[in-house]
């Protein structure tokens, strides 16, 4: 168990050492966007509500270092507690999104026969339709709001990952070692989670990585549409729907959302190939780990 | 009461079809036979000749379509839950590939006491204790159960593969192929370390192989399968005589020690 942990808090630190200075700029912006979001009322300079309608869509300065916005509030601080709204709502998503995957993908792969065929034919029906009309869709049924949004971009999603963990599950099943541990008398749920979780779910982690930049871009999108979060609370979404009406008299209003999705969107998303790299075990076989 | 014995044993593979049809083609028809308690019997024939079907059908790890498997004369089809328990305690199996038949992320001695909790009720100290001996009977280290499966050969892991086998203290262990991937020196040390738990623990083995070298140092008889059929049973006397073609054509295969011109 020992040499498990070991190993483990190695690739850690080799996981470093072994990337390139992309890899290391995304890790760096996506562990600095977190502390962001987690600090968010410590570091934010101004009230991101304070509204001053006499100091409204001023141009960077050295008191607002990005501007302020057409109600006077500081684009900086909106941007910091934007970020809260923004990961956070990523966050729960991503794991509302595993939790049904794999417990629906689970079930599917583990139990098989008509179990299996039932659920892939559910699954089939929402993988037909684009994830955004998906959501659109479930935010119509739902209503609008945050908790909602979150909901909607979850049931929209989860469809994706039941077919991965049930394909995956399926390909371990007959494997080797699964028979091994059938022999070693140990039950079925054991096995489930002792052997299949496991793999199961570091498979899904490149994958949940990969995705986070994609959902931030749904929940910011359905809050520009005026679905999810609703003004005057910060969120990049809403900051960019808001800076609509000023697109061609104060294009820098549109910029600053735009650029902190853009930035966090990229970051995850080179997080998640070195990730993807770094999991799969015949790469990691040439480090000689 | 034999320990284990298959009686017209038949298992077919093929594609279903939405129609319910499909091709069927049998990887084993109608095969009976017997293991006795003690015994070491060879099972013998070329790759796809349905050895390792059989092996599979006999632990109970896939189910026959014809026929019956039966565990000291009760059939595995009515067996019970403390039945497979004993039949899991009492007939142990070793895979072919030993890459393939280790959880990647679990250690060397996780590995190995994986049997322990559900077939002996062994945890912790003791677990620990039984599978350093374990290591110290397939002549690996006891510091090996930290490793993981990448940090070992092919034929390191396959002892690993036979430590867990052992673990519950079986009284048949069926051998898959489980000395092929073993160089000629280690062959002979599992060899020897087979014939040793035989004579000193009473420990059957069935020994699934294409290798006729194999058979005559440690079985009492021989069974050649081709075609999912047995093709011919004999016992194992020195020099070795096969009637079958089958049993002739494995004994031919054999490469002499020296190349010949």
């Amino acid at each position: 168990m020992t040499a498990i942990v070991q190993s483990r808090a190695a690739s850690v630190a080799g996981f470093w050492r072994d990337s390139g200075w992309a890899v290391r700029v995304g890790i760096t912006v996506a562990v600095a966007l977190v502390l962001v979001a987690v600090f968010a009322p410590a570091i934010a300079p101004y009230d991101p509500d304070a509204v001053n309608l006499t100091a409204r869509l001023q141009g960077p300065s050295a008191a607002h270092w990005f501007g302020t916005d057409h109600l006077g509030r500081d684009i900086l601080s909106r941007l910091i507690a934007g970020s809260r709204v923004s990961l956070g709502a990523v966050a729960i998503t991503l794991s509302l999104i595993l939790a049904l995957g794999i417990v629906i993908g689970g079930t599917a792969g583990f139990i098989g026969g008509r179990t299996d065929q039932i659920i892939m034919r559910l699954t089939d029906i929402f993988l037909t339709f684009p994830t955004l009309v998906l959501a659109l869709f479930m935010v119509g049924i739902l209503g609008t709001g945050l908790v909602n949004v979150i909901i909607a971009i979850a049931l929209s999603h989860w469809a994706w990952y039941a077919r991965i963990v049930r394909g995956i599950v399926l390909s371990l099943t007959h494997r080797d070692y699964i028979l091994a541990a059938r022999m070693a008398g140990i039950t079925r749920w054991r096995i489930f989670a002792r052997h299949l979780l496991p793999a199961t779910v570091a498979q899904l982690l490149v994958l949940a990585t990969l995705d986070i930049g994609h959902i931030m871009l749904h929940v910011s999108g359905l809050s520009f549409l005026g679905l999810g979060v609703v003004p005057p609370t910060a969120e990049w979404g809403v900051m960019m729907s808001d800076a609509r009406q000023f697109v061609w008299t104060e294009p820098l209003l549109m910029f600053w959302p735009g650029l902190a999705l853009f930035v966090s969107v990229m970051a995850f998303n080179l997080v998640g190939d070195a990730v993807r790299d770094r999991l799969d075990p015949n790469v990691r076989m040439e480090h000689g780990h | 009461m034999s320990l284990l014995s298959a009686h017209n044993v038949s298992r077919f593979y093929g594609t279903k079809t939405f129609a319910g049809g499909g091709r069927e083609r049998p990887a084993l028809s109608k095969v009976s036979m017997t293991i006795e308690a003690g015994e070491t019997v060879a099972l013998l024939g070329r790759s796809g000749c349905g050895k390792s079907t059989l092996s599979r059908l006999l632990v109970g790890l896939d189910t026959p379509d014809e026929g019956d498997i039966r565990f000291r004369g009760e059939s595995l089809r009515s067996m019970g839950r403390a039945g497979w328990q004993e039949l899991r305690r009492t007939v142990q199996m070793v895979f072919q590939d030993p890459i393939g038949a280790v959880d990647p992320r679990a250690t060397v001695g996780d590995i190995i006491a994986e049997p322990l909790r559900p077939l002996c009720g062994l945890v912790g100290r003791a677990a620990r204790d039984r599978v350093h001996e374990l290591l110290l009977t397939v002549a690996l280290r006891a510091d090996d159960a930290d490793k993981l499966p990448q940090q070992l050969s092919g034929g390191q892991l396959q002892r690993v593969c036979i430590a867990r086998a052992l673990a519950p203290r079986p009284r048949l262990v069926i051998l898959d192929e489980a000395v092929s991937n073993l160089d000629l020196h280690l062959q002979i040390r599992m060899l020897d370390l087979f014939a040793a738990l035989q004579r000193d623990h009473d420990i059957s083995f069935l020994f699934v192989t294409h290798d006729l070298r194999l058979v005559e140092r440690i079985c009492s008889r021989l069974l050649v399968m081709d075609g999912g059929r047995i093709a011919e049973r004999a016992p194992v006397n020195s020099p070795l005589e096969l009637a079958s073609p089958e049993g002739k054509a494995l004994a031919n295969a054999i490469l002499p020690a020296l190349p010949l011109r």
